[in-house]
């Protein structure tokens, strides 16, 4: 066998490696039911799921559990098939939360009570949005 | 009064640049396909419709700022990307935050690239050019509004607001014009927005260089001799791109909050990717070049890096991330022209490839492993395969929208923790290359064989062994990864360094380019690794309170809640809160946020007390940017006060809520960067129920946790901002808080008129009380105080250290000084090429 080929050979060997550890370490979006059975079956992986915040009739979140220290809290958030979950945040509140129109939160179940949120990130309300209802309101 | 008119100028010129961009393409293709006779009159044609594009898109340039500086919010462009308050250097950032300017500018640099290259060029013009006017009819027809039944392509920045949104007060009066835009988003408020941006957009554009020239050479069968011109841009294109790349990293790292100069976000990686694969083709020209090999493996690179470059554009600007991105950028509905667009030119260029390709020489003898050229080959293979693990999982949201516009269902997201992801491989790659590099310049500068490349490895190994030891003794590397990581980096800076001290012993300068490039990467290697790996939080939550949770106790709290005045240990430091500060114009340091008093006006303020030698109560002084609060900190080390860092934050409705930006101390050998996560919102308090307290004068008590004295009370014969009327009584009340080392002193006022009691409560907003003077008990000699608590002022805030995070700076400089030192050679060599008539 040529050293060309060889050398190919490892190149392809090490494209395999890189497209197996992609999929494999690439995470999924789930709801809140389909977590917590991976949870059940001892799968701890990190998934993403997509929710809105519990609100109440007029529209305020509802559920929002700032810790004392402030350095970290619980919300309810509720996934597309309004399955109502809690979730736990070990980051203070991002200021613009209780605003944001959807989240994303990737983590898992801690147990079967809470999920815990490893990072979130939010749709807010876009600038574009925001320019009608200010030109609307003048 | 609505100005029409320099909008449709504006649009008018963008149709005029879009088709003189098609006329330009097709008058220089008739030129080179002329004969002898018509060939003159075709070139100054092709230049003239070049010249006419050139000017129409400077124009459209021209209006969009003009619309934008005249503050004509009557153009959704100005009204939502600008405002008055803004300087005219933030007029110009505003100019490129929307994606219409941002591919403005794109086509701006095109056609000063464009214009240079017909300079200095004498054969290469017209097929070069002809690839030149495509693109820009591709880039132009992005900003061309024009709407052809259910068809629209482009998004026009000229179209009125009136048109963009459906408010109802259009419909009472069309000719409604705001008083003032919604601004500049307050992030990109910066330096960094205004050099940022044109930086990275001519690193876009200058990839379209390379490029052009080997589809050149593709068509003209000129396969090999495109390298020369070609060299010298390619280079340029990955200097330029690098500066981007660093100064987004740099930018991201002092101005926003996301911890950190690097987070692997998809906007992020989509240049880092086309940067890589360009680096790659510069290698296997250069090899080209030397030794007759590695074309091949060059043409697909230079297509590579420049249809990546559309590719990340597709990425970043067609809305396919949705939420995989902190960067959000709209949905013009300019996926489809985007898609277009890159597969026009992936189709084009492997026709033309794939149609060259046996006619491309290749070299069918084996290379040696003693040959440079299979040392540059594994470098060049590293750098693709770099990339190739950095664009899979990045495309995952482009590959959930594919299967879904063919109705199927695609569940996958991207690595949940990303840093690490990436890192694990990223790691061992730059390893290699850092090997690479080293190995490879000695192959590149001498003949090798087993024998002298022992020899001369032995000694550059010693020291950098010797080196490695002392760094990973004196800085306790003691993870074996790092471990490894420094040894490689020190290798190739060791290494590069013996081979540079030859050339500027033995040539010129000139020849230092790869040699400096690569000490570069061998000190941002060990930058990275030491700032990221090494990056400590000291912001550790010690307030030792217990979670309902056993789980919660056991997870790290990386941010610290600090009170107002409260001492708090964080480290190696005591750290205190000192209140929110402004910034004034004319005074130097920040100034009391309690001294200013809002006026109504747009960044003006009424002082309430003097200032030091800057300003006296009652003056008016004038703030910038008004919305910005800066947070002080000082830092104490054995009870002396080290420093002070002051975080800013600002509360931007528009925006949508806080915007932070971090504040760091800078040592040599390490930061301290720090920003606020999280704060007290006095805006609307909530006030606690009324605590009611009698005291005498002289007397101590205790409002709250605050020990206060009730140093006495004296009547008023006048008081600021109340007017005294004959008969009034006024009494002010001294009290004297202590709140840890301050002393504050409160003085609510109760006044009798005509049997008629008021009061002036005072609010301290720090201490979050409210103290009124409710009473006056002559007879006990006691005075009643009313006292509402909310909260006290705090903030939540995130430290880190990060060591030697200069290495990487310093390192990324010479890295770019490196490349340009090899522009200038190569650049040259093409010069002196041209002017002995063998340009190809």
């Amino acid at each position: 066998m040529k050293k060309g080929h060889i050398l190919g050979l490892g190149i392809i060997a090490i494209a395999i490696v890189i497209i197996m550890t992609s999929i494999g370490d690439a995470s999924s979006y789930e709801d809140f039911n389909t977590a917590l059975e991976m949870k059940q079956s001892g799968d701890d992986k990190a998934i993403h799921v997509v929710g809105q915040l519990k609100k109440d009739e007029t529209g305020e979140v509802v559920g929002l559990n700032v810790r004392e220290d402030k350095v970290s809290f619980t919300f309810v958030l509720v996934d597309n098939n309004g399955t109502e979950q809690e979730v736990f945040y070990n980051e203070p509140v991002p200021a613009d939360f209780t605003r944001s129109e959807s989240v994303v939160v990737i983590g898992a179940y801690k147990n079967e009570e809470i999920f815990v949120a490893d990072k979130i990130l939010m749709k807010c309300p876009s600038k574009y949005q925001e320019t009608e209802v200010q030109a609307a309101g003048m | 009064m609505i100005d029409t008119f320099i909008g449709n100028f504006g649009h008018l010129m963008a149709i005029v640049a879009f088709i003189s961009a098609l006329i330009t393409a097709f008058a220089y293709y008739n030129y080179y396909q002329a004969n002898e006779i018509d060939k003159q009159s075709w070139r100054r044609f092709s230049r003239i419709s070049f010249t006419i594009h050139g000017v129409s898109t400077v124009m459209i340039a021209v209006s969009l700022f003009t619309i934008i500086y005249n503050h004509r919010f009557e153009y959704f462009y100005a009204y939502s990307h600008s405002s008055k308050a803004l300087p005219v250097h933030y007029m110009i950032s505003s100019f490129w935050e929307g994606q219409e300017g941002a591919f403005i500018l794109w086509m701006f640099w095109n056609v000063i690239l464009g214009a240079f290259l017909i300079k200095i060029n004498r054969v290469w013009e017209a097929p070069v050019m002809i690839v030149f006017a495509l693109v820009q009819a591709f880039l132009v027809s992005m900003i061309l509004g024009v709407v052809i039944g259910d068809l629209k392509i482009g998004s026009s920045p000229f179209i009125l607001l009136r048109d963009a949104t459906q408010a109802p007060i259009f419909q009472v009066n069309p000719d409604f014009i705001p008083e003032d835009g919604t601004g500049l988003n307050p992030l990109l408020q910066n330096i960094w927005m205004v050099i940022h941006p044109p930086t990275l957009f001519l690193g876009y554009a200058s990839t379209l260089v390379p490029f052009a020239f080997l589809m050149a050479g593709l068509w003209t069968k000129k396969y090999s001799e495109w390298i020369r011109p070609a060299l010298p841009w390619a280079i340029f294109s990955a200097m330029i791109l690098g500066m981007g790349i660093i100064m987004g990293a740099y930018w991201a790292y002092v101005t926003l909050n996301f911890g950190g100069y690097w987070n692997w976000d998809p906007v992020e990686n989509a240049v880092y990717v086309p940067w890589l694969i360009l680096v790659a083709s510069i290698h296997t020209m250069i090899t080209f070049k030397k030794s007759a090999t590695a074309l091949k493996t060059s043409i697909v690179l230079v297509i590579l890096s420049f249809i990546l470059v559309l590719y990340a554009t597709f990425l970043v600007r067609s809305g396919v991330l949705g939420d995989a991105s902190v960067h959000s950028f709209t949905d013009l509905g300019l996926s489809g022209q985007l898609l277009i667009y890159m597969l026009f030119f992936l189709l084009v260029a492997t026709v033309l490839a794939v149609k060259a390709w046996k006619h491309i020489p290749s070299s069918e003898r084996e290379a040696s492993v003693y040959s440079r050229e299979f040392w540059i080959f594994i470098g060049a293979t590293t750098l693709g395969l770099m990339a190739f693990q950095v664009i899979l999982p990045t495309s995952i949201p482009a590959y959930n929208a594919l299967i879904e516009s063919f109705g199927g269902i695609s569940n996958m997201a991207p690595p949940a923790d990303q840093v690490e992801f990436y890192t694990k491989f990223q790691l061992w790659f730059a390893v290699a290359l850092a090997l690479l590099t080293a190995v490879g310049q000695f192959f590149w500068w001498q003949k090798m064989d087993k024998q002298t490349l022992k020899n001369t490895l032995i000694t550059p190994y010693i020291i950098s062994v010797l080196i490695s030891a002392a760094i990973i003794v004196l800085a306790k590397v003691y993870d074996w990864k790092y471990i490894i990581l420094v040894i490689a980096g020190t290798f190739t800076i060791v290494a590069n360094a013996t081979i540079l001290s030859k050339i500027l012993k033995k040539s010129t300068f000139k020849l230092a380019g790869g040699s400096l490039a690569h000490i570069g990467l061998g000190m941002v290697l060990i930058g990275i690794m030491f700032s990221s790996g090494y990056s400590d939080v000291i912001s550790i939550n010690m307030s030792g309170l217990t979670y309902s949770n056993s789980w919660e106790d056991e997870m790290n709290k990386e941010h610290v809640l600090l009170w107002i005045n409260k001492p708090t240990q964080m480290k190696d430091y005591t750290v205190i809160y000192r209140g929110r500060h402004k910034k004034v114009v004319g005074v130097p340091d920040y100034v009391p946020a309690k001294l200013l008093e809002s006026t109504g006006e747009v960044n003006m303020a009424l002082a309430k007390a003097d200032y030091k030698d800057y300003f006296k109560k009652g003056e008016k002084v004038e703030i910038v940017l008004e919305e910005n609060d800066y947070f002080q900190i000082d830092y104490y080390q054995n009870e002396v006060l080290k420093f002070s860092l002051n975080p800013m934050s600002q509360f931007n409705e528009g925006m949508g809520g806080l915007i932070s930006s971090p504040d760091s101390k800078i040592y040599l050998n390490k930061d301290l960067y720090t920003y606020v996560a999280a704060m007290n919102d006095y805006e609307d308090p909530d006030w606690k129920e009324d605590e009611i307290y009698e005291v005498a004068p002289g007397e101590q008590f205790h409002v709250a946790d605050f020990v206060t004295y009730f140093d006495g009370a004296e009547v008023m014969q006048e008081i600021d901002g109340y007017v005294l009327q004959e008969g009034d009584i006024a009494v002010k009340a001294k009290l004297r808080i202590l709140d840890y080392d301050v002393e504050k002193i409160l003085e609510p006022t109760f006044i009798i008129r005509n049997n008629q009691v008021g009061k002036l409560a005072v609010t301290d907003e720090e201490l979050g009380l409210r103290v009124s003077l409710e009473n006056i008990l002559p007879e006990e000699n006691k005075f009643v105080f009313k006292v509402n608590q909310y909260q006290k002022d705090y903030v939540v805030m995130k430290a880190i250290v990060k060591p030697y995070i200069n290495v990487l700076w310093v390192g990324t400089i010479i890295m770019l000084i490196g490349f340009t030192v090899a522009i200038v050679r190569r650049f040259d060599e093409f010069k002196k090429m041209r002017d002995k008539g063998l340009e190809v």
